[in-house]
Order: C-alpha cells, then sequence, then structure tokens
C-alpha cells in the first residue's frame, strides 16, 4: 500500500525529515510516535503534498506509483487521506458544499456518478450520525468556530465520506475528552478493512488503546529508531521517549 | 475663486449648462417651485463643477472619463416614450423574458421597470397594491401626491449639502420611484425598481430619483437594479432618498448589472428617525466606473443601521464605494462591511467617514474592508474618516488585504478538489460574508448564482453584456431552440 524509502523533507530550508523508511501493507493499522519536533507531522504533511514542505531525497510509492509525483487533489482523489492536526477553517464555504463537492471530485475520479443533492444528504445524514455530529454543522462555514474536539469529529466526517485507502491521522486524539475520543476511535475502526490502511500520528498511546495498531514506530530526530508490536506503544506510555537513542541503523519493520 | 475643475472638466460643465437651458424650453409643464429649484442646483453645479482628486471625497476616484464623453444630452430628453424600433431603443422591443433572466425576478414583488429614464407601464407590474403603500412614478406624483414630492425636494438646505453629481440629478431628474409606506404597515411585498439603458447608436443620460419614505412603525424592502444594455458609453447618475419613521425597517438592495461601458454614479442617502433600522447592501457587478455613496444620517436615539458593499471586478473597471455615517443624537449604531474582489487591473474604493457630532454620546459605529486581491496589477485604496466629536463614543475600524490563503487552499486540495474548483469556492466564501447579509432569500440565490458565473475558476471575468441586449426577437428564438 505504501512504501516510504530513505525520505528526507524540509520546510522553511531546514531539513526535519532525514532518511524515513517505513512499509504499510494493506489491512494494517501503524502508529507513528515520537516525541515534539520530532517530524511526525512533515511526514504527515509530506505524504499528503503540502507545497510548503520540501522533499530532497528518497521515494513514496502508493498502490505502486510514484506518490510525490501526483500533485495534492490527484493523491486525494487515488484514496489518500489526511486528518489535519489544525483543520484549516474556511469563512463562507458551506460545510455542506464543500463536502459535497469532495464526494463528487473523489467519485468523479473513480468513475462514479456524481451524487446529486438529494442522494448526497441521506449519505451525509448517515456519516453525522457515525460520529455523532449534529446536521447543524453542515450548514456553518468549514470549521468556523468550531471547537476543538468539534474540528477532529468534522475531519472523520469528511474521513468517512471519502472513504480512502489509505488515511493518515496527524494527532487526531489530540485535545479531545473521552467521549469524542470514542466517536472518533469508532469512526476510525469503521475504515478498518483488508484493503485498506491507516497511519496514525500520535504522541500519547491514548488513541491506541481504542484504535489497536498492528505496527508501532518511533520517530525520532526525524528518523523512524525503533519499530514493534503494540507493546512498544505501551513501553513508550510508561518510559516517555528519553530511554530510546536514535540508533543510526534503525529502520521501519 | 479658482478654477476648480480640469478644461474637459469645463467643457463638459459648458455643455451640461447650455442642454439644461434647452430643456428648460421645454419643461413647460412643471410646477414653478420645481423648476426654480432645478434652475439652483444646475447653477450651483456650474459654479461648483466636477469633483477633482483634490475633493477628499473623490481621493481615488476620477470623474474624467465621464467628464471627457460627450452624451447625447438631448437625446436624452428629447420627446416622448421612444416607439418600438426607434434606435434609442425602448420598452417596446425589450423581451421581457429575457429581461428577467438578465435580472432578478422576485416572486410577487412590485416592480416598477423604467427604461432610460421613462416608466414603462409595459414591463411593470404593480398591482393590485397589498393595503398600506402608495407607489408610483415620481413624474406621476409630482402632479398626484404633490406633498410627498415636495418634502423630499424642496426641503430646506437640500443643496447646500449636495455634492455635484447630486445637484446634476436634482436639475436634471425626469423620473424614479416615489414609495409611501402607511405607519405600522409591515409590508411582506418586495419593491423592486429597475432602471435599464437601452439603444443602440447614442451615448445616453440618465438621472433616476427615487423617493421612499417609511412612516412610523413599518417595514419595507426595496431593491434598486441598474441595468446598461448598450455597448455606447452611458451615464446613470442616481439619487435615492429615504426618509425612515420612528421604529421603521428598511431593508434597501442595490445591484449594478451595467454594461462594460456604463458610468454609473449612484448617491443614497437617508435619514433615520428614532429607533429606526436600516439594512443596506450594494452588490456591484459590472459597468466601467461605478461610484456609490451612501449617506445616512442617524438624526434620532438609537437608530441602527447597517451597510455593506460587494465590488467584483476584473478588467479595467473601477468601483468607488462610499459611506458618510453622520451619528447626530446619542446611542445609535452604525456597521459597515465592504469587500472587493479584484482581477486583471481593476481598482476598488472605499471612502468610510463617520462623523459623530457633538452630543451623540454612546454612539457605536464599526466599519471594515476587506480586498481580495487576484492579480498583481490590480489597486485597493481604503480610507477610514472618523470625525468624534462627543465623548463616549465607541468607533472603530479595520481594513485587510490579501490573496486567496494557501493554507485553505491546500486543506480544500488535500479533500479532492482541484486548483481551480478550491480558488472559486474560496473566492465565493469570501463574498459570502456580505451575501448572508440580503436577507431577500430569492435575491440572495439569485446574486450567489451571479457569483458563482463571474467567479469561476477563482478569476473574475470580464463584465460581458448581458446578453439580452443583443436579443433581437429572432435572435432571442434561435438561441433559445439551440
Amino acid at each position: 500500500m505504501l512504501s516510504i524509502r530513505n525520505l528526507w523533507a524540509g520546510v522553511e530550508g531546514k531539513t526535519i525529515l532525514k532518511g524515513v523508511d517505513l512499509e504499510v501493507a494493506a489491512g494494517e493499522v501503524h502508529a507513528v510516535m515520537g516525541p515534539n519536533g520530532s517530524g511526525k507531522s512533515t511526514l504527515a504533511q509530506v505524504l499528503a503534498g503540502h507545497p510548503g514542505y520540501i522533499v530532497t531525497a528518497g521515494e513514496v510509492r502508493y498502490q505502486g506509483q510514484d506518490l510525490l509525483a501526483m500533485p495534492p487533489e490527484v493523491r486525494a482523489r487515488e484514496g489518500v487521506f489526511l486528518a489535519f492536526q489544525y483543520p484549516v477553517e474556511i469563512p463562507g464555504v458551506a460545510n455542506a458544499q464543500f463536502l459535497k463537492a469532495a464526494v463528487n471530485e473523489v467519485r468523479a475520479h473513480r468513475g462514479q456518478e456524481e451524487l446529486d443533492a438529494v442522494e448526497f444528504l441521506a449519505l451525509l445524514k448517515e456519516k453525522l450520525a457515525l460520529v455523532d455530529m449534529d446536521p447543524s454543522f453542515t450548514s456553518r462555514p468549514v470549521n468556523e468556530g468550531f471547537s476543538g474536539g468539534e474540528k477532529k469529529r468534522n475531519e472523520i466526517l469528511q474521513m468517512a465520506l471519502l472513504e480512502p485507502r489509505l488515511a493518515i491521522l496527524d494527532e487526531t486524539d489530540s485535545g479531545l475528552d473521552i467521549d469524542a475520543l470514542i466517536t472518533v476511535a469508532r469512526g476510525i475502526n469503521r475504515l478498518r478493512r483488508p484493503d485498506n490502511a491507516i497511519v496514525l500520528v500520535t504522541h500519547y498511546q491514548r488513541l491506541l488503546g481504542h484504535v489497536e495498531p498492528d505496527r508501532v514506530h518511533v520517530l525520532v530526530g526525524g528518523r523512524i529508531v525503533r519499530s514493534g508490536d503494540r507493546e512498544l506503544a505501551h513501553e513508550l506510555e510508561a518510559r516517555g521517549y528519553e530511554w530510546i537513542e536514535p540508533a543510526p541503523e534503525a529502520s521501519a519493520r | 475663486m479658482t478654477p476648480r475643475t480640469s478644461t474637459a472638466g469645463r467643457t463638459a460643465v459648458a455643455a451640461w449648462l447650455a442642454a439644461f437651458e434647452d430643456r428648460d424650453g421645454r419643461a413647460t409643464g412643471e410646477p414653478a417651485w420645481l423648476r426654480e429649484i432645478r434652475h439652483a442646483a444646475m447653477a450651483r453645479f456650474a459654479s461648483m463643477g466636477w469633483p477633482t482628486s483634490r475633493d477628499e471625497a473623490w481621493k481615488y476616484t476620477s470623474l474624467a472619463p465621464i467628464t471627457s464623453t460627450s452624451f447625447d444630452l438631448d437625446a436624452a430628453d428629447a420627446g416622448d416614450l421612444p416607439a418600438a424600433g426607434d434606435p434609442r431603443g425602448d420598452a417596446g422591443d425589450l423581451p421581457e423574458d429575457r429581461l428577467d433572466e438578465a435580472v432578478v425576478r422576485l416572486p410577487a414583488a412590485i416592480r416598477l421597470v423604467f427604461v432610460n429614464g421613462r416608466y414603462s407601464t409595459r414591463l411593470s407590474s404593480v398591482g393590485p397594491l397589498p393595503a398600506g403603500i402608495r407607489i408610483g412614478s415620481l413624474a406621476g406624483a409630482l402632479f398626484t401626491e404633490p406633498e410627498i414630492v415636495r418634502s423630499f425636494l424642496a426641503r430646506p438646505g437640500a443643496l447646500d449639502e449636495a455634492g455635484a453629481c447630486s445637484l446634476l440629478n436634482a436639475a436634471w431628474w425626469r423620473d424614479g420611484v416615489v414609495c409611501d409606506v402607511t405607519p405600522g404597515v409591515r409590508l411582506e411585498t418586495p419593491i423592486h425598481a429597475l432602471f435599464i439603458t437601452a439603444g443602440a447608436g447614442r451615448r445616453l443620460v440618465d438621472h433616476p430619483r427615487s423617493l421612499i419614505q417609511l412612516g412610523p412603525g413599518s417595514r419595507a424592502t426595496f431593491v434598486e437594479s441598474a441595468l446598461a444594455l448598450t455597448g455606447e458609453p452611458s451615464l446613470t447618475n442616481a439619487v435615492t432618498q429615504i426618509a425612515l419613521g420612528a421604529g421603521a425597517e428598511l431593508d434597501h438592495y442595490a445591484v449594478g448589472l451595467t454594461g462594460p461601458q456604463a458610468f454609473r454614479v449612484a448617491e443614497t442617502e437617508t435619514r433615520q428617525g428614532e429607533g429606526s433600522r436600516l439594512s443596506s447592501c450594494a452588490v456591484v457587478l459590472g459597468g466601467s466606473l461605478t461610484r456609490r455613496e451612501m449617506r445616512v444620517r442617524l438624526e434620532a436615539e438609537t437608530a441602527a443601521c447597517t451597510l455593506s458593499g460587494l465590488s467584483v471586478l476584473g478588467g479595467r473597471q473601477h468601483a468607488d464605494q462610499s459611506t458618510v455615517v453622520d451619528h447626530a443624537a446619542p446611542r445609535a449604531t452604525s456597521r459597515q462591511l465592504f469587500k472587493a474582489i479584484l482581477d486583471g487591473h481593476a481598482r476598488s474604493v472605499f471612502n468610510g467617514r463617520v462623523i459623530v457630532r457633538p452630543g451623540a454620546n454612546g454612539t457605536d459605529a464599526y466599519q471594515t474592508n476587506k480586498n481580495l486581491l487576484l492579480a498583481d496589477g490590480v489597486e485597493a485604496d481604503s480610507k477610514p474618516q472618523l470625525e468624534i466629536y462627543a465623548d463616549d463614543v465607541k468607533c472603530s475600524h479595520g481594513a485587510a488585504d490579501g490573496q486567496v490563503a494557501e493554507d485553505a487552499l491546500f486543506y480544500l486540495k488535500s479533500r479532492g478538489l482541484g486548483e481551480d474548483r478550491a480558488r472559486t469556492l474560496l473566492t465565493l466564501g469570501f463574498a459570502q460574508e456580505v451575501l448572508d447579509r440580503v436577507r431577500h432569500p430569492e435575491l440572495r440565490s439569485w446574486l450567489e448564482r451571479r457569483l458563482a458565473e463571474r467567479l469561476h475558476g477563482g478569476r473574475v471575468h470580464e463584465a460581458e453584456p448581458p446578453e439580452v441586449m443583443a436579443a433581437t426577437p429572432a435572435a432571442a428564438s434561435a438561441k433559445e431552440m439551440s
């Protein structure tokens, strides 16, 4: 599904990722953990194609294709989804209008017929219930005035509507109360299928209690320095990140 | 006295004076008091001349394109309503169905249509009127409702306060809407006044004047649309006077759909009584040069006004939306939001003047001006002017110019939206804050559709002359069949 080899990338002239290797197979859930500033969000943004992040070396294959050669909208249409750590507020654009445009772009790319207003509303209603969101959110401008938890639910709503093949969730658990955390986890678990893959980027073990990862990776100083099963997450929770030495030969899987 | 006008301006003033004398000789049917006002206004205009960049209120907007154009001043005033087939264009050959496509059709509205300054009975639909409203054309009301007309036009000091364009209108107006809403009547039916300039081969001028009076406790919605259906340069110089009684509420909308060669100057003057509320929104979608001025005098306590405007400009279009809000009484509120979307070499101006008179304590005034710049060649000028002569007031202003936000663009793309689609959404989103203030649902959705057409791909497309312009009956039916 996703194959990252020796990925080097940075922003504003500063190198942040320094040779990331990561293999994610279909049907798997991977957690990428690490201390603040280790490059977790950079990795997520690079995978989604943020124009501010410059890749200087390495390659990323997604379903056998060169992911880095695709513009961000094509990545999205091909099934890559990034749940933003800080979802962007878009004044004046109604959430429903945005969601319908996104769903139909993705559907058109997949050769599916575009949904009309009635069909879309039916789909939206179903997905709103899944993430426990009030329908009034759909007529409000995208993320504007949403609380932190509402913004995160809105990300999961978008994920549920777009049905990605590869979902990358950047700190989706941060700032959530326990109810919201369970709702978000339910949305993620719903996406868990043999033909999909999920990458959870997180600082804490908290979400992993609700979405059990198959593999856990530790990103420190722009490299994956340790990989293991879910026990590694528990160990990190108990001991912090300090005990992990950035080993030069460390690599994923 | 120092000459205040350019050579071209002087020539233009002289031409207007000569044409006025000619016109006056034919306007013998008018009441003496009105002819006196017209003379006084014209004399004042002649001594004042056209505004120049030395006038604070006209610093960024030059009327040179207007003063250097020789209009057919006689044609604009000559004779009666043109007959069908008259090259001046007329109500007779304007197909009504195509007109409906070009302007918003408000269901059940009282619609008054003026073509080249003349009231068109055929295109208007006024009856049966709901109870509590008197409405009609100014030319008719001059004789049937003279007291209302006089109360507006002959108000002491009116000419002393008027600017040059308003004076020219006072001297030259031929027709417009007169509307009087009875105290306490809350009118559900919107009033739509449509001013059309139509005709080929002539450089037409029109000075519509409308008088809107809302009695105490009454409520109404008044929509003005301006449409120029001519490829020739044309000038509309409109004045709308509004008087709101105590507790009256008016929603006022102005939509400029003028063609690419059109010049439009429009002034709206409102006087507000105690606790009255004005909500006014002007949308400029076309025209070569537009200058709109909203003047509001908050004459009594707790009067409130919300003024907003949106200009969507491409090519070399220029739009100036200026305001003068005069807080003359305590505890009145004014809110202003003006936005422009600029592409190509377009230019927008916002002049926001707020005067707080001595004793107008508890004044609450806020204005904001935001401009979305879609190209390097555009220019947006913003000039707040706060003149505060009272204590205990809250007055502030904000201004921001910017481009499409890159983070928002990436967010939309990361959901599968292509560059054009994403930019279109964001540009429409910028406009939406103003459109949200349009409370009439049909008008709002019509404006939203119009904007979506104008802004597809996230660029402002050159204003096209509305299709109705070229629509001879044969061409119209051929088009419908294809």
